[in-house]
């Protein structure tokens, strides 16, 4: 049953995503691969459509995924089994909680999820970059390297990572005026070939 | 107004307003929770976000229910995170409902193509960032490497396996080795 499954996934998801934000990311990217429910570019259009909207972007993603599986009822069931475990664990250790922020195997044991939790997104994250900026298919098919990369979108790539690392007025901006823009280059530029 | 309905009123307007979600989130909880409300100090405000971060889940899902929890226990902590995820919910379900009629376009299907682009972007500098805050010694490095390397290479293994493999990697590592060493000395 589709319901049972997206709750049982996404509390998974709830229970093991460390450090908020992308954090749920590898785990989606997992569950597409698995369940063959959505691929790597749908992530991707959700993380967009996520980053975009209100609201924390893990809970934005559980209804999105949710919603594409299930309909309405699936991305309230995707939600709730996301947000299940943190209401268990939060409420179990309030009563606790200088003892548990202070607690050394804890603090231990978060000392290597974060970085751990963050070389899950750079995988995740890799996979999207390769979906976006590498063309294999085109690259074996002709044997030259210049089609290999997606240039036009590897010079995006180049100009909106400038605009938000190198152009101090800029940095500041949301995201959601670099998703903007990048929309109307790629409706501009035919960036989907469509 | 009753303290449950008021607890979901104040997180949904949050949920609301923050674009983003984690550290977005907190200039918006000083105001509502620390200021308007009083319902926790600004140093417990800080005392919850941070333990909402060691802790798994979505960091502002957990500061909800922290907040919650104190001031009407379980009731409490269950309205106050029904009240952030609610405009999550209304806003994408609408949303994916639009897109998923809507995809056939071509200009539709060349925004996104530009949109994966910048996802790309803002998926690297969120990465730099983490990467700043979470490797901090040869260690972290290491696990850093071996978690993404894993990652990539073995692409069906669950990232709850590397999840739950760092944890006892740290314990392992920092509490009962250095203790051994503390020990010896």
């Amino acid at each position: 049953m589709i319901y049972l499954r997206l709750f049982w996934e996404f509390f998974k998801v709830g229970l093991f995503s460390v450090g908020g934000g992308l954090a749920t990311l590898p785990f989606l990217y997992s569950l597409g691969a698995k369940t063959g429910w959505f691929g790597t570019a749908d992530v991707a259009d959700m993380l967009a459509v996520s980053e975009s909207t209100p609201g924390p972007i893990g809970v934005n993603m559980a209804t999105y995924v949710g919603f594409d599986c299930g309909g309405v009822l699936g991305g309230v069931v995707a939600t709730i089994g996301l947000i299940t475990p943190s209401v268990i664990i939060i409420v179990l250790i309030a009563k606790a909680l200088q003892a548990f922020r202070k607690n050394r195997y804890v603090d231990a044991a978060f000392h290597t999820l974060r970085p751990a939790s963050t070389g899950l997104i750079a995988a995740a994250g890799w996979s999207v970059v390769v979906l976006v900026l590498v063309n294999l298919d085109a690259y074996r098919a002709s044997g030259l390297f210049s089609d290999l990369l997606q240039w036009k979108n590897l010079l995006l790539f180049a100009a909106i990572w400038a605009l938000t690392n190198l152009v101090k007025p800029l940095k500041r901006l949301h995201p959601v005026v670099f998703l903007a823009l990048a929309a109307v280059a790629g409706i501009v530029f035919r960036l989907g070939g469509a | 107004m009753p303290l449950l309905l008021d607890l979901f009123c104040t997180f949904f307007r949050i949920g609301l307003f923050t674009f983003g979600g984690g550290y977005a989130m907190l200039p918006l909880l000083q105001r509502e929770i620390v200021e308007k409300k009083k319902w926790a100090a600004e140093e417990e405000l800080l005392d919850y976000f941070s333990v909402g971060q060691c802790t798994p889940g979505i960091i502002a899902v957990n500061t909800a229910t922290f907040i919650g929890f104190k001031e009407k226990k379980i009731s409490g902590a269950v309205f106050a995170t029904l009240g952030i995820v609610t405009p999550s919910l209304v806003i994408i379900t609408v949303i994916a409902a639009l897109l998923s009629n809507f995809a056939h376009i071509p200009a539709v299907q060349n925004a996104f193509a530009g949109i994966r682009v910048a996802v790309c972007v803002l998926i690297l500098n969120s990465i730099v960032k983490l990467w700043k805050k979470s490797v901090v010694d040869k260690l972290t490095f290491g696990v850093f490497v071996a978690v993404f390397l894993g990652s990539v290479l073995l692409g069906s293994v669950s990232p709850v396996v590397f999840i739950v493999a760092a944890a006892v990697l740290g314990v392992v590592v920092r509490v009962w080795l250095h203790a051994g060493k503390e020990g010896k000395a």
